[in-house]
């Protein structure tokens, strides 16, 4: 598919719930898929942004189900940028160590995942806090 | 909305969970829920049926690495089986298959446990 030079952005404003979750993942889908990605790269794009929403949800809403989430997609040159806002409180991801994935399974640690596949899964992951209450995950794919 | 189902079948002393569907923070209790019925019920020979399951996040494999320890303590384990390549990566991904047994077939899962 020839899609290096599209360039478009698109935007999806939901609910805090994991209800929605299914929703984010198609609103995803479809946007990687029309970017050009491979259905591989679709299904990783598609389980990084479930992941971070589902983390917005989990820690920075603490599962109230009335917060926004804030997701916008776009494709430029080459590079598809994925930003995800959320107004649940300040969140700071340094705090959060990356997993020793043996120790994880002993200490039987089921949190923290999401964060380590996320940056499995993308070329960039990067945190800001926009001001005091925003906060703003931003994921990167390079169409290769 | 999203499409999950969870159904726990007998099979001699093993018991075998079939997932289907989408399995995330919003369907992971139902899969919870799952393994608290076999606790209830002191099933701790589980094999995880894949074949229909099309997703999975890491609030789904958290249940697992949630429930294994209790089952391997009472003489059991949770084995997985006929799962999908895309589903298997992400297992892959968080270092599963160094500390769970993956089998491309349910009959070969339980034989295992019969051994």
């Amino acid at each position: 598919m020839q899609s290096k030079n599209k360039k478009f952005k698109k935007e999806l404003v939901v609910k805090s719930s994991t209800d929605n979750l299914a929703q984010i993942r198609e609103f995803t889908q479809i946007a990687a898929q029309e970017s050009g990605f491979s259905n591989e790269n679709v299904g990783k794009i598609v389980l990084a942004v479930d992941e971070a929403c589902t983390n917005i949800i989990k820690h920075a809403y603490k599962y109230s189900p009335v917060g926004d989430i804030n997701i916008s997609v776009r494709l430029e040159q080459s590079k598809f940028i994925i930003s995800i806002i959320d107004e649940g409180g300040h969140f700071n991801p340094d705090i959060i160590p990356e997993p020793d994935i043996r120790e994880y399974h002993k200490k039987r640690k089921a949190g923290g995942l999401g964060m380590y596949l996320m940056k499995k899964l993308m070329d960039e992951v990067k945190y800001t806090n926009l001001n005091e209450n925003r906060n703003q995950v931003i994921l990167v794919k390079y169409l290769t | 909305m999203a499409d999950f189902n969870v159904n726990i079948r007998g099979v001699g002393s093993v018991s075998v969970i079939d997932l289907k569907g989408y399995l995330d923070a919003h369907t992971a209790p139902e899969l919870e829920n799952a393994f608290n019925k076999l606790l209830d019920e002191s099933q701790y020979k589980v094999v995880v049926n894949f074949n229909d399951l099309a997703y999975i996040s890491s609030a789904g494999l958290g249940v697992f690495m949630a429930y294994v320890e209790t089952m391997r303590e009472n003489k059991g384990d949770i084995k997985f089986s006929n799962m999908t390549e895309s589903v298997y990566n992400i297992f892959d991904l968080l270092g599963f298959p160094i500390l769970y047994e993956f089998y491309k077939d349910e009959d070969d899962a339980i034989t295992k446990f019969n051994d």
